[in-house]
């Protein structure tokens, strides 16, 4: 029954196109879990269109609470919209699904591994997934890990034994290992000390550049953003309020920083999360 | 079309490789589930040992090793039924627990594919545990083993596992429904089963209603069956009536629950259930 449904998947894209990612009129609401909040429901992402090019680092930046993530889950096929239409490489991510799979890979805000299981295990767990052999998975593992300047003696040793920045480094690295050709990154630098941030930063870069690979990021770091992304989205309550490159983002809003921008647009500081709902976990 | 399955069936390699990863990993609480199925069979042997004592009846040494058997047979079996069952209603609550759910779920492998893997991991398992568990009572006790037939053996357990691997993706659905309360609903369900299966005894001595409920149970078959093999040796085609019932539940039980995991997979997405943070 399932492997009738990969038919379509040799085919090749619908439509070669330079559009990595298009949204359209993207919904998802969640019901509110607080008590007195029984039957109201939480636009988490309200009407979002975007696109992103082939090849793009395009960086969504928004509050706390204003959305990023669940458009991220939305995009890798981990919840399903209420309304809209997304596709990716030309496939929908409702009709084609499997495909979308295969072309994309995500690394979320907490590095998840099993955690008794050696970074390289958990890499060549996931190659297999996607289809790469152990071995070349091995191969690959160790020579992303070493640029990331995780040494090869921790390779084999438990994951959680790894620091927190060490363990973020590892989640990219599985990422990369399976060559997707849309990558989503969720808060990527998050918790890591600032050295760590800008190795991440920089192997990002890197990654873009020799291997063809477009990226959407989300972040709630100024800087981040202005220093990664061709272009930006910002994210206001589940709305994309503006979008742009930071020249033009600055040039519209008739501001200087970034901040001022941010500030213009939605009325209030990007430490400020937006508060829809009850407040919960990071 | 060949070449298709094979990538299928590779795939599904990957997740008992991981399991068997997990297990080296976690070799300490393997050892520790190890060390309580000895000891929960061992103490059940024993009481049957110690019937003419408890009862204060003269019972003579076939009678005995009758009885000894009768008992083990259902602890043993129970064990290797209740690991599959466990193994596989546990698959979304465990990668909940250690946070890769979503990276299971984004991942390009057909969710029969990934069950397939998990079943697979389930019943190796249950094999290498139950194997361990009855070699080493065979060291700790006497058990007249003289007029096993394995080959029926065997066959009575594959067949319950496909019943039980129906029973249990039926069940992990429960965890994916109800983050919390889910599991629990999941073991009350084995709880259950255990009782009305006649596990420890004729399923005779049940209430009626329970009855009922082991007319339906998988449970119930395979132990009868496996004690007629291993008590009284009896011939696999001899065993007709507890297999079929068997079969049948796992034909209707595996479409249904994977039916019913594709269902609650969906609904998940829906409404945000698989995981929320971050
Ligand atoms: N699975 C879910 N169930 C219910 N509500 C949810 C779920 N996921 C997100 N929400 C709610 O939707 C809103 C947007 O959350 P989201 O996680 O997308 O924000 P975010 O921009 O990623 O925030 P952060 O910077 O804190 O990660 C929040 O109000 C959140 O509570
Ligand atoms: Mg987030």
């Amino acid at each position: 029954m399932a492997l009738v449904i990969e038919r379509t998947i040799d085919q090749g894209p619908p439509a070669a196109s330079d559009l990595a990612l298009v949204a359209k009129n993207v919904v998802k609401a969640f019901h509110a879990s607080g008590k007195d909040e029984k039957n109201k429901r939480i636009r988490a992402v309200d009407g979002i269109s975007l696109s992103v090019l082939r090849g793009e680092i395009y960086g969504l930046l928004g509050a706390n609470g204003s959305g990023k993530s669940t458009l991220i889950r939305l995009f890798s096929t981990l919840l399903e919209a209420d309304s809209g239409q997304v596709t990716i490489f030309g496939y929908d991510i409702r009709d084609d699904e499997m495909a979308v799979k295969r072309l994309i890979n995500r690394v979320s805000v907490e590095a998840s591994f099993f955690k008794k299981l050696s970074a390289m295990e958990n890499l060549v767990y996931a190659g297999r997934l996607y289809g790469v052999a152990p071995a070349q998975s091995r191969l690959r593992g160790t020579k992303i890990l070493e640029r990331l300047g995780i040494d090869a003696k921790r390779h084999d040793e438990p994951l959680e034994k790894l620091s927190r920045g060490m363990q973020q480094k590892v989640a990219i690295a599985r990422a990369f290992l399976t060559a997707p050709t849309l990558l989503l990154l969720d808060e990527p630098t998050t918790g890591l000390d600032i050295r760590s941030k800008r190795e991440v930063q920089a192997f990002v870069r890197e990654l873009r550049a020799e291997h063809d690979a477009t990226i959407l990021l989300t972040t709630h770091d100024l800087e981040e953003a202005e220093r990664l992304s061709d272009r930006i989205g910002i994210v206001d309550r589940g709305k994309l309020v503006a979008e742009g490159t930071v020249a033009e983002l600055l040039t519209n809003a008739n501001v200087s920083t970034l901040e001022e921008a941010f500030m213009g647009l939605t009325g209030h500081k990007l430490e400020d999360a937006d508060e829809r709902s009850e407040p919960h976990a990071p | 079309m060949i070449a298709r399955l094979s990538g299928q069936i590779g795939l599904a390699y990957a997740f008992v490789d991981r399991e068997v990863a997990l297990s080296k990993r976690y070799w300490a609480w393997e050892l520790v589930w190890i060390v309580y199925g000895i000891v929960t069979s061992l103490s059940v042997a024993l009481i049957g040992r110690a019937a003419p004592v408890i009862s204060g009846q003269v019972m003579d040494e076939a009678t005995l090793d009758r009885f000894v058997l009768y008992l083990l047979v259902g602890s043993i079996a129970w064990r290797f039924l209740g690991i599959v069952f466990e193994n596989v209603t546990e698959v979304i609550a465990w990668e909940r627990w250690e946070g890769t759910i979503e990276y299971t779920f984004m991942a390009p492998v057909h969710r029969i594919t990934h069950l397939l893997g998990m079943c697979v991991s389930s019943v190796i398992r249950a094999s290498v545990f139950s194997t361990i568990i009855l070699a080493t009572i065979l060291l700790f006790l006497h058990v007249d083993l003289s007029q096993a037939n394995a080959l029926s053996a065997l066959v009575l357990l594959a067949v319950g596992s496909l019943a039980f691997i129906g029973l249990s993706m039926g069940a992990a659905v429960f965890p994916m429904l109800w983050t919390e309360k889910g599991l629990q609903m999941a073991y009350i369900v084995q709880a259950v089963v255990l009782l009305v299966s006649g596990v420890y005894y004729p399923v005779d001595v049940l209430p009626g209603w329970m009855q009922a409920l082991a007319v339906i149970s998988p449970a119930t078959y395979v132990i009868h069956g496996l004690r007629a093999a291993l008590v009284d040796g009896a011939e696999i085609s001899a065993l007709w009536s507890d297999v079929w019932p068997a079969l049948l539940i796992g034909a209707i039980s595996i479409p249904l629950g994977l039916r019913a995991f594709l269902f609650a997979e969906r609904y998940a997405k829906r409404t945000g259930r698989l995981k929320r943070s971050g």
